[in-house]
């Protein structure tokens, strides 16, 4: 659509200006500030300059907790993205009772409270009262997601997979029913087998989908906090503290709030970049294909 | 044959995502000695003792009375400030549209860990901490720009015509706005009235920083149960399925767009 050149149009967008700026840029200003002092109390601050950005970078803790979390999200990217195609690829396509109880039913956990997802998994987890906990001991396979780190490990990713695949299958089962039946009849009529038609018909249209489902789940994992809160708290010992658990500690655990700021921004930065990465490659590929 | 096959691997998936959530609805049934006691894949001595303790004790009940206040203020906040902002993004150029769009999406961005501090001391300051107003404007950090993508791919979908029309037939603005053009796009505001609704819902690590009695949402009264001594997990569990019985509710409304909510309208 034509857009029409009106500067009047930024008092339409002062209200979300206003309320973001209340919400996001005062608090981050605040960020700011803690991240270039020390204090000894009192309200007495002064100036270190760059000195908690240097701990920070250099602090072997959260070296250990960043490459957790790029270990984690590498992971879950690796199991979600191909596995919410493959299922995507088996929805079903036409309209009725069987794929309306399918979405509802894939959608579901996507619904339910973050926390209550990690009260899910800790109970089913547990070895005494949980299905799976249960299952595996029974089996003779030493699991038990409070003392072993492998075990931990193991349950948070399952727990994210069950978790978020359906966004990744949602996203794609949408980018899937915007292609014509045309392209599958001319397909049919080439004789092209069923990986062809995978891989020129229904992964170029997939495109667009899957790059914003990537970007999400990156972002999303990246800053994951409540599911591991709930089910590990972050162990056993320091295993699956990943950089929100760890944040949270330092900043309202030990209120260690220079160090803690300083955390914030190169966090915070990280997934910018990451994120503006992806946004650009979305942009532009939402140009070629002319939408 | 290949239709057999498709509808298997929908069953296994089904299957894989409904078994914990079994799980959780059994042990809501089951009394705690029989949690404890014996393993069994259903209860054999059902009972509604945990849902009456929710329903009765108002430490629990309340917790979930507050999650709704928020969650409503919230949604009718977002709503409210995202509808112009949104037309205006989809209607007219203006300096910085663009990169203003951006960074209203890197709020969605931030990790609500960095601004759990900062929101601590902001609140504080100005006397809001432990209200529902203070939790339902921190949410609006994420909750905002997502109500202005999505309503702003909504609008995209109307053409402009109309609203050229309805200037000619000689609406003034608010006039064509509420009566002509919020019609056309009640759906989209469903939608995004749903999302609000859901991100607010799920969200735990803000409003538990923010809220201490007065305010206390249903995630914070379940986490603080959960670290207390003496796990009574019959309870946690039914408390689990009353969290998810309004998503479960109104998903089937949104099932066509669920999709657009997720990716932030650009599907």
């Amino acid at each position: 659509m034509r857009k029409t050149p009106n500067q009047k149009a930024w008092f339409m967008v002062l209200p979300v200006l206003v309320l973001v700026a209340f919400s996001a840029v005062i608090p981050l200003m605040t960020v700011v500030n803690y991240s270039v002092q020390d204090t000894f109390g009192n309200n007495e601050f002064f100036w270190v300059g760059l000195e908690w950005f240097e701990d920070i970078l250099q602090s072997e803790r959260v070296h250990d907790a960043l490459a957790r979390q790029a270990i984690f999200t590498a992971i879950i990217l690796a199991i979600e993205v191909p596995l919410g195609i493959f299922v995507a690829l088996h929805m079903p396509k036409k309209n009725g009772l069987w794929s309306s109880l399918c979405l509802v039913l894939v959608a579901l956990p996507l619904l339910i409270p973050w926390n209550v997802v990690g009260t899910i998994w800790q109970i089913f987890g547990r070895i005494d009262i949980g299905l799976l906990g249960y299952s595996l001991d029974q089996m003779g396979i030493d699991y038990n997601y409070t003392q072993n780190a492998g075990a931990a490990w193991f349950t948070i990713i399952i727990m994210d997979v069950w978790h978020w695949t359906s966004l990744v299958v949602l996203l794609c089962y949408a980018g899937l029913k915007s292609i014509p039946d045309a392209y599958y009849q001319a397909a049919k009529i080439d004789q092209a087998s069923q990986w062809n038609v995978f891989f020129y018909i229904e992964l170029p249209k997939m495109k667009g989908v899957l790059l914003i489902a990537i970007l999400l789940r990156f972002m999303d994992s990246f800053m994951i906090y409540t599911e591991p809160f709930v089910v590990t708290g972050g162990g056993p010992g320091n295993a699956t503290t990943f950089l929100s658990i760890d944040l949270v500690k330092m900043a309202i655990g030990q209120f260690d709030l220079g160090p803690a700021a300083a955390f914030s921004l190169i966090y915070f930065l990280v997934i910018l970049l990451v994120s503006w990465v992806f946004y650009t490659i979305i942009i532009n590929s939402d140009k070629e294909s002319g939408s | 044959m290949k239709i057999n096959k498709s509808a298997l691997i929908m069953i296994f998936y089904i299957l894989f995502l409904m078994l914990p959530i079994y799980w959780l609805i059994n042990m809501s049934f089951k009394s705690n000695q029989e949690i404890l006691s014996t393993f069994s894949l259903w209860p054999h001595d059902l009972t509604f003792d945990n849902y009456k303790v929710i329903f009765t004790d108002p430490s629990w009940y309340n917790g979930y009375l507050n999650s709704i206040t928020y969650v409503v203020m919230n949604t009718v906040i977002s709503i409210t400030v995202a509808l112009p902002a949104a037309y205006a993004f989809s209607r007219y150029r203006f300096m910085g549209d663009k990169h203003l769009f951006f960074w209203l999406l890197t709020n969605r961005m931030a990790p609500p860990a960095v601004f759990a501090l900062p929101f601590f001391q902001l609140y504080s300051s100005v006397g809001l901490f432990d209200t529902h107003i203070a939790v339902a404007l921190a949410h609006t950090l994420f909750n905002v720009p997502l109500a202005v993508w999505i309503l702003e791919g909504f609008m995209r979908g109307v053409p402009k015509e109309i609203d050229e029309t309805a200037y000619i037939d000689g609406y003034g603005f608010f006039t064509f706005f509420r009566k002509i053009f919020m019609p056309l796009i009640a759906s989209g505001i469903g939608v995004t009235a749903f999302f609000c609704f859901m991100f607010s819902w799920v969200e735990l690590l803000l409003s538990r920083t923010l809220t201490a009695v007065d305010a206390k949402s249903i995630a914070a009264t379940m986490t603080r149960t959960a670290s207390a001594s003496g796990l009574d997990w019959g309870v946690l569990a039914a408390a689990g399925v009353l969290t998810i019985i309004p998503g479960a509710l109104v998903i089937y409304f949104v099932r066509n767009h669920i999709a657009k909510g997720f990716a932030l309208g650009r599907v």
